[in-house]
């Protein structure tokens, strides 16, 4: 049952929708389908480069893959964190929602700053989009990398902040833009990191936006499509996990 | 929420901004998207004429523009390419058709996110400005084609055009995947959830059905695309190496090394070969209406109409490496490819005997929309002809790069798609606007762009089994092709007369609108839902009731009813087929 339908008080007049379910998350579906392809096109274009250069690198070593096992335990952790929420959502109770989802927060957020400092630990070994230390013919090993797991760091910030405003509302707000400006000002002005937080500057304008034109509750279908999303972005985690670092481990 | 009763709390706009501009209205984003994509097709046609007077002569000075370079002819081969194919093919029909028809041929009130869908034409709208913004920077607009090929397109010295005119090209390619993107959820999620009752998806009329396949391919397409376009980004702007290997441009080793531009190619072919299909489709789709509301006859092989267009969808994504065979393959993915390709001529093929046996021993009536609804078929047919014979990798490899693709792909998928969105503008215009459109000026009009097209594009199979190549700004010069001069010069002068009588069209179009003859609520005698509401349709598209569907959308000339003609409305007493 769709927005308009539920608008416009005439639900009843239509065909039963597909599966039962409604519109909005239909709509979901549809957009990680989407997104599926998107992440496959970029998944693509890696094992293209990785098959057509013979001596690609593979420089992740036992603090590497422990760094990124982790990493790969937070999400699973978040998933899970994420279908209690969303149980208890069904159930009604939504302070136990709130807090499953902060906990999902949370484990993103770990997921995130885990990341960030593995990336930093890269650049520091001098490695860059365009080049790195360990094989200097194979300047797609950085390119790659770095596609990936940006484009898959992007979708889990988006994911957070999506859970924040599910959870918070327009509470949210303050508590993003804080994070906002003090990872700006704690980052060193050469840092990545220092123009990437721009992103949770975006965010929360975006979120002000949706959140002044609807200006609603969260009942428990959104934050089951909320948790579509974040289980979405965990599986897509699960191909870039041995693609990218378990087939890249220094034997 | 199953209240059931009629309560109508979402009022209609008021104010010009609310009501024309930010509309969340279908009906006024799917006329601001027809209105954008004519914009588009009149800057699109206009280079095109510039490129064929070009072509005939190279050293003419023009006004306005002067004289025209090698790579200035370049430039307007990439824009005429892409603001035909984006803005165009992919934004009328789909867009434009689709957005004003579709909620109400299925009986809903609005697409299922109006928001999302007013968001989707402005993005749509700020793609194209930005494609517009290449021609007026420093070095104009690139030079790479439509198809944007690395490395051309990824190394920012390679030409005139490949600096910032490249990089706002691919960032309105980008900005139009997400808008792209964006509709095509949106007609999904509608056509699922919205249809009235008893609209079964087996009684969804097939325009229905082709917008529906449409928006299932662009969902899938232009995500893509869209990974590619960020990819030749990054390329371009951060020094990867995704599309470039190590290549010396003037003498200069470039910082690249390691890449494959064939990995372009395959993303950018799994998205350009479903591209092909949304283009058409929609337009299959307008045709399969006229002809049978035209014929008085139901659709011949309603079901095998709907078969065949998902077939067509699902074929579409697996055909994408016939472009490459110029670029080197293994032989075996080039037989299978071929023989996909093959395969696509089965529903294409069931499609367009279906549409004869409608005509057959149908009572036509022959007015403007049905005579483009006829010229689709005939276009259809002859660009589909050639598509067997470039789909065989070793008749590919010769014809791959003259004019013969360049006749081949304008009949079937450009024009062909044209003349959909003209029988869809014929036939929807006393709906869209309340009066009629002037039959004698369409007549006029579609004979001269039917005889036009086939003059400007027939001869160009000739031109390109003779070898001339496509894609070169001159060649008056070169020996082998002097006799072909004069087939050239006559395709130029058919250009500029088929390009002179699309001035009929929209003198016709903005005239009828507000001097053509009042229409009835429904003057074709059609039976689909959008015929049976107010015209031009209220706000909600129906006044506050949702109709009843009792039957399926062709029912014509059935024995025993009092009109020829039954309504899906109509009570489900009515006896049909």
């Amino acid at each position: 049952m769709s927005d308009v339908a539920v608008q416009h008080g005439i639900a009843g007049a239509y065909e039963p929708s597909l599966f039962g379910t409604y519109s909005k998350k239909i709509g979901m579906w549809l957009f990680l389908l989407s997104d599926s392809l998107t992440f496959g096109a970029l998944l693509f274009a890696y094992s293209y480069g990785r098959i057509s250069n013979p001596d690609w690198p593979t420089p992740f070593g036992k603090a590497s893959i422990a760094n990124a096992t982790i990493m790969t335990g937070c999400l699973l952790s978040s998933s899970l964190t994420m279908v209690l929420g969303v149980l208890a959502a069904r159930r009604g109770d939504f302070r136990w929602t709130r807090w499953w989802i902060f906990a999902t927060m949370v484990f993103g957020s770990a997921f995130i700053v885990l990341h960030a400092k593995e990336w930093s630990g890269l650049i520091g070994e001098g490695m860059t989009p365009f080049k790195n230390p360990w094989a200097p013919n194979v300047p797609q090993f950085g390119g790659t990398f770095f596609t990936l797991t940006g484009m898959h760091m992007l979708h889990v910030t988006i994911g957070v902040i999506y859970l924040g405003v599910v959870a918070l509302r327009k509470k949210f707000l303050p508590v993003l833009l804080a994070l906002w400006l003090i990872v700006w000002l704690v980052t060193p002005a050469d840092s990545i990191f220092h123009i990437a937080v721009h992103v949770l500057l975006v965010g929360a304008v975006v979120a002000a936006v949706i959140l002044f034109l609807k200006p609603k509750d969260y009942d428990a279908h959104d934050v089951e499509i909320a948790g579509l999303y974040w289980h979405f972005v965990d599986l897509v985690w699960m191909f870039i996990f041995p693609l990218v670092y378990l087939m890249s481990t220094r034997v | 929420m199953a209240t059931g009763e009629v309560v109508h709390v979402h009022a209609a706009p008021q104010g010009f901004i609310r009501k024309y501009i930010f509309s969340l209205d279908h009906k006024v984003i799917g006329l601001q998207y027809y209105f954008l994509a004519l914009t588009a097709v009149f800057v699109g046609m206009f280079l095109s004429l510039l490129m064929r007077v070009h072509m005939i002569w190279p050293t003419a000075v023009l006004p306005l523009v002067g004289e025209i370079k090698p790579e200035t002819y370049l430039s307007l081969l990439t824009m005429h390419g892409t603001i035909m194919v984006f803005f165009v093919l992919t934004t009328a029909p789909q867009g434009g058709f689709g957005n004003y028809f579709l909620p109400i041929q299925i009986g809903a009130p609005d697409m299922a996110f109006p928001v999302l869908n007013m968001l989707s034409f402005w993005t749509t709208f700020v793609a194209f400005v930005v494609l517009l913004a290449a021609f007026f920077v420093t070095g104009g607009a690139p030079l790479h084609g439509w198809t944007g090929y690395a490395p051309l397109s990824a190394l920012t010295n390679a030409g005139p055009g490949q600096q910032l005119g490249a990089d706002l090209w691919i960032t309105s390619i980008a900005i139009f995947c997400i808008a792209s993107l964006m509709g095509a959820l949106n007609f999904i999620t509608t056509t699922l959830d919205l249809r009235a009752k008893g609209m079964t998806m087996m009684r969804m009329p097939l325009t229905c059905w082709a917008w529906f396949i449409t928006a299932i391919l662009g969902l899938l397409a232009f995500g893509v695309l869209l990974s590619a376009g960020i990819l030749l980004l990054l390329d371009r702007n951060l020094g990867t190496s995704f599309y470039v290997p190590l290549v010396v441009v003037n003498g200069q080793i470039m910082g690249h090394k390691g890449g494959s531009p064939l990995l372009w190619q395959h993303l950018f072919w799994f998205f350009g070969h479903p591209e092909v299909y949304i283009a058409i489709l929609p337009g299959m789709g307008v045709a399969s209406q006229l002809l049978s509301t035209f014929s008085r006859k139901p659709i011949f092989g309603y079901k095998a109409m709907v078969y065949a267009i998902m077939a067509i969808g699902f074929l579409g994504f697996m055909v994408w490496g016939h472009h490459m065979f110029m670029s080197g393959m293994s032989p075996y993915s080039a037989f299978a490819f071929s023989l996909m390709t093959m395969a696509i001529g089965v529903p294409s093929a069931i499609k367009t005997f279906n549409w004869l046996g409608t005509l057959h021993k149908g009572r036509i009536r022959f007015q403007t929309p049905m005579l483009y609804a006829i010229g689709f078929v005939s276009l259809f047919v002859s660009g589909g002809l050639s598509g067997p014979f470039l789909a065989q990798p070793v008749l590919d490899i010769p014809l791959h790069d003259t004019a013969f693709v360049v006749g081949h792909f304008h009949l079937i998928m450009g024009v062909a798609a044209i003349f959909g969105m003209f029988a869809g503008t014929y036939y929807w215009f006393p709906k869209m606007f309340g009066r009629m459109m002037n039959e004698t000026w369409g007549r006029v009009h579609f004979f001269i762009t039917l005889a036009g097209t086939y003059c400007i594009f027939m001869p160009m199979h000739y031109l390109g089994m003779a070898g001339q190549p496509r894609r070169y700004s001159q060649f008056t010069e070169l020996a082998y092709l002097q006799h072909l001069i004069p087939l050239n010069t006559f395709i130029t002068y058919a250009a500029i007369l088929t390009i002179g009588a699309q001035f009929i069209f929209v003198i016709n179009l903005f005239w009828s609108m507000f001097k053509g003859p009042k229409s009835s609520d429904n003057p074709w005698e059609a039976t689909t839902l959008e015929w049976t509401t107010a015209t031009p349709p209220p706000h909600d598209n129906f006044g506050g009731r949702t109709p009843v569907v009792n039957h399926g959308p062709y029912e014509y000339s059935v024995p025993g009813a009092p009109r020829d003609f039954v309504m899906q409305t109509d009570p489900a007493s009515v006896r049909t087929h």
